[in-house]
């Protein structure tokens, strides 16, 4: 589509439609309102832009994500002012710490009432600053498109992250002239992808000098596409690899230098593999406290080469002997040809001892789960039979709990971009809609909902958007009829009181409040319920027999499972527990 | 804790003092002084601030405020290394029997009486921190009425200019389709 030079006469809310369409946008998700009526009416027309109507802002918010996450693409989420911009400050700040490109547009009321307490007027440009990356507000219609393409800009580079465009009501009413601009006046905004070369050098020198070296791997290696360069330095070192919970799928779940998370809830091998290293080679991940336990005694032998692309997150937490501020692609892509370089010069580490040692940790502590000793269904072995039956092309999209830590540990993930979860806001209520988003963007791909039973009613409306917008996900409930984490640490931390962590009122003859395949159905989707182990697999089968409708299965499970390995909350990684009061022991000598 | 003043030039737009204040307010940083004004590029603001932390936080603090779209470059200003001024309007009690003994510390400072009346008089003084704080020690006994403060602005010594700085746009990316 040509434009003239000049500018092409429209009103604003048409040039924000034609900006959006300029930017590449494909799909919004989005309910409209009062002050950002304006953009539908030419959003009605538009034959390039999909409109997907949610039931609440939140669910548009996080299904954007998902649709994010799923192709790579910046997601797009639409609302009105006030409580519907209100509503997207959840997925904003989730983004935010997850570094997911969304850009989110509101309207805004109009110019002259700024600042009076108009209906439905709420200042969320200043409520959403500390939650996005960037933000606009827009009252001259002439800015529209430059700060459309700027919000595009500014959400997909350098560290991508959340964007929010404020368009006031009457900015959208008015004539004006549409331009896409040809260049882009951002002059603080210069993200740093190209890694110095002499600090790489640097870091392939202690890569050499280390004995118990670990690739540290973080959801940036996901963000920067750079799993198969990953790869390559991997197995061109040997080095052991561990993947946050950010970064399952970065590297193959199958391959046998991969110890498996780290973590709060991550396997001993992975956490061993940390707190014995005397380097810590971190790519795109930040020593997040739910990582590193308490940050004195984390790797305490450790040095640390910190490569990311925001240089806040380089030595925020832990001192980095080596930053390397760049993309993550670009960092592995010049450590690979250094360490290739120092291999053809023969030089090569020796890190024999080392993985020997974590294979031994591996093979005497694998994850594992105890059967209920009454009979009643494994919440693991649901989620073990889920990915083993449904594969590894599936994507799979957790909400957060016990049920996300067990998708983490207990489904094989082997590409990146399969595994959507909340890892840094922790949103309870993310599934259903992520996964809505992800099956948009992906609808050729079977897309499985992993949800708790607490989360899953925070925000289950969206499965009338799955219905009348024919996307077909499919959700396992892991009902285990509790808030399962927070009992879990009731009954670790506080004398097995379970304040306010039941969702079923427990009695002689249960009535299940609300019948979650009545629920589905009446939603328009199947109902499916599960409650046997030997019914895990016919069940499953049955549900992805299932495409053109979505389906809920409702897996009935033992309500007092617990997720372990664990280390408890502000304690040291070296009291890891894999079960309840057992701590590994390992062969001293062996290192 | 350690005192550092920082150069922080921002793009002149609403709310980039919001935003600066909130970050500052947010990540648990203390502004000692704060001061804002406009720069010999119109689209250029510069701000002096003056925090108070330890140097690993420091580091931080400059960290995440180049992480704001609007920021567009920090200097840490050295003491040694430039110049610093507060501006400070005191409203001193100076009747018939004080006021020459109140025109003596004025003179001295090389302050400046800009009001005068049968009671008192306003003084303007400019200066770093120790002069004004000596000078508040003089004026003090005979009676402050009144006193209002201007955060520090700063300048690096030399020739050299922090403001030379590339504000040349960038392509945009081409429309879709």
């Amino acid at each position: 589509m040509s434009e003239q030079p000049t500018g092409t006469p429209m009103t604003g809310a048409q040039s924000l439609i034609r900006a959006l369409e300029c930017a590449g946008v494909d799909t919004i998700f989005g309910i409209p309102g009062g002050a950002i009526l304006p953009a539908y009416d030419p959003l009605y027309d538009s034959t390039r832009i999909r409109h997907i109507l949610v039931r609440h802002e939140q669910g548009a918010g996080h299904a954007a994500q998902g649709y994010a996450v799923a192709t790579g693409k910046v997601g797009v989420a639409i609302a009105t002012s006030g409580p519907g911009a209100t509503n997207l400050v959840t997925p904003l700040a989730d983004a935010y710490m997850d570094s997911v490109p969304l850009v989110a547009i509101t309207g805004q009321v109009s110019s002259a009432a700024i600042g009076t307490d108009a209906f439905q007027e709420a200042d969320i440009r200043g409520i959403t600053m500390p939650v996005t990356k960037h933000n606009f507000l827009v009252t001259d219609p002439e800015q529209i498109p430059t700060t459309i393409a700027e919000a595009f800009h500014i959400a997909s580079t350098g560290r991508p992250g959340p964007v929010l465009v404020d368009v006031a009501k009457d900015a959208m009413q008015a004539r004006t002239t549409f331009r896409w601009p040809s260049e882009l006046s951002l002059p603080g905004y210069r993200p740093v992808t190209r890694p110095h070369a002499k600090q790489v050098r640097e870091a392939a020198r202690l890569i050499l000098e280390s004995s118990r070296p670990v690739l540290y791997v973080g959801g940036g290696v996901i963000r920067a596409r750079a799993a198969k360069e990953l790869r390559v330095l991997a197995e061109a070192t040997g080095i052991p690899v561990v993947t946050t919970l950010m970064a399952r799928g970065a590297f193959p779940d199958s391959h046998p230098q991969h110890l498996g998370m780290p973590g709060m809830h991550g396997t001993v091998a992975a956490v061993a593999a940390l707190q014995r290293s005397d380097l810590i080679i971190s790519l795109g991940a930040r020593f997040d406290d739910r990582v590193t336990g308490n940050l004195d005694t984390f790797a305490p032998h450790a040095k640390v080469i910190h490569a990311d692309i925001d240089p806040a997150e380089i030595g925020k937490n832990r001192h980095a002997d080596v930053p390397i501020v760049g993309d993550c692609r670009e960092v592995i892509a010049d450590l690979v040809v250094a360490v290739q370089a120092d291999a053809e010069a023969g030089r090569r580490g020796d890190y024999t001892a080392w993985q020997q040692f974590l294979a031994g940790v591996s093979a005497k502590y694998p994850l594992g789960y105890d059967e209920p000793a009454d009979g009643t269904l494994a919440p693991q072995y649901v989620i073990e039979r889920l990915g083993a039956l449904v594969g590894p092309d599936a994507v799979y999209v957790a909400g957060v709990g016990q049920h996300q830590m067990w998708a983490s540990h207990f489904i094989g993930y082997e590409h990146p971009n399969t595994w959507i979860n909340s890892g840094g806001l922790g949103t309870m209520g993310f599934s259903v809609p992520a996964a809505m988003g992800a099956k948009v963007g992906r609808p050729d791909t079977t897309v499985w909902s992993i949800d708790g039973d607490g989360c899953f009613q925070m925000t289950n409306q969206e499965l009338a958007t799955c219905a009348m917008e024919g996307i077909p996900i499919k959700v396992a409930i892991i009902d285990n009829e509790s808030l399962g984490m927070v009992r879990q640490w009731q009954t670790l931390f506080y004398n097995e009181r379970y304040s306010h962590t039941d969702l079923q009122r427990q009695a002689a003859a249960p009535v299940r409040v609300p019948d979650f395949v009545k629920l589905a159905e009446a939603y328009g989707c199947v109902g499916l319920s599960c409650d046997a182990a030997e019914d895990v697999d016919a069940t499953i089968a049955k549900a992805m027999e299932i495409d053109d409708v979505p389906v809920v299965v409702d897996f009935r499970v033992h309500r007092d499972a617990m997720v372990w390995p664990m280390v408890a909350a502000g304690k040291s990684n070296d009291e890891i527990k894999f079960a309840r009061d057992m701590a590994p022991e390992f062969d001293e000598t062996d290192v | 804790m350690s005192r550092h003043t920082l150069s922080v030039l921002v793009e002149n737009k609403p709310g980039v003092l919001a935003r600066i204040a909130g970050l500052f307010s947010r990540r648990g940083y203390n502004i000692d002084s704060l001061a804002v004004g406009p720069t010999e590029h119109p689209e250029v603001s510069r701000m002096t601030i003056v925090v108070n932390v330890e140097d690993s936080p420091l580091e931080q603090v400059t960290k995440q405020l180049n992480k704001l779209v609007e920021v567009i470059k920090i200097v840490e200003l050295e003491q040694s290394a430039s110049v610093a001024r507060e501006l400070l309007l005191v409203k001193v009690k100076a009747d018939a029997e004080t006021r020459g003994r109140v025109l003596e510390t004025v003179q001295l400072f090389r302050a400046k009486v800009v009001d005068v009346a049968t009671d008192a008089v306003t003084v303007e003084v400019t200066g770093n921190s120790d002069k004004l704080e000596a000078f508040m020690k003089v004026l003090e006994p005979f009676g402050v009425r009144e006193l209002v403060q201007s955060g520090m602005v700063a300048i690096g010594r030399g020739g050299r200019s922090v403001t030379d700085r590339n504000l040349r746009p960038i392509p945009a990316p081409p429309a879709a389709g």
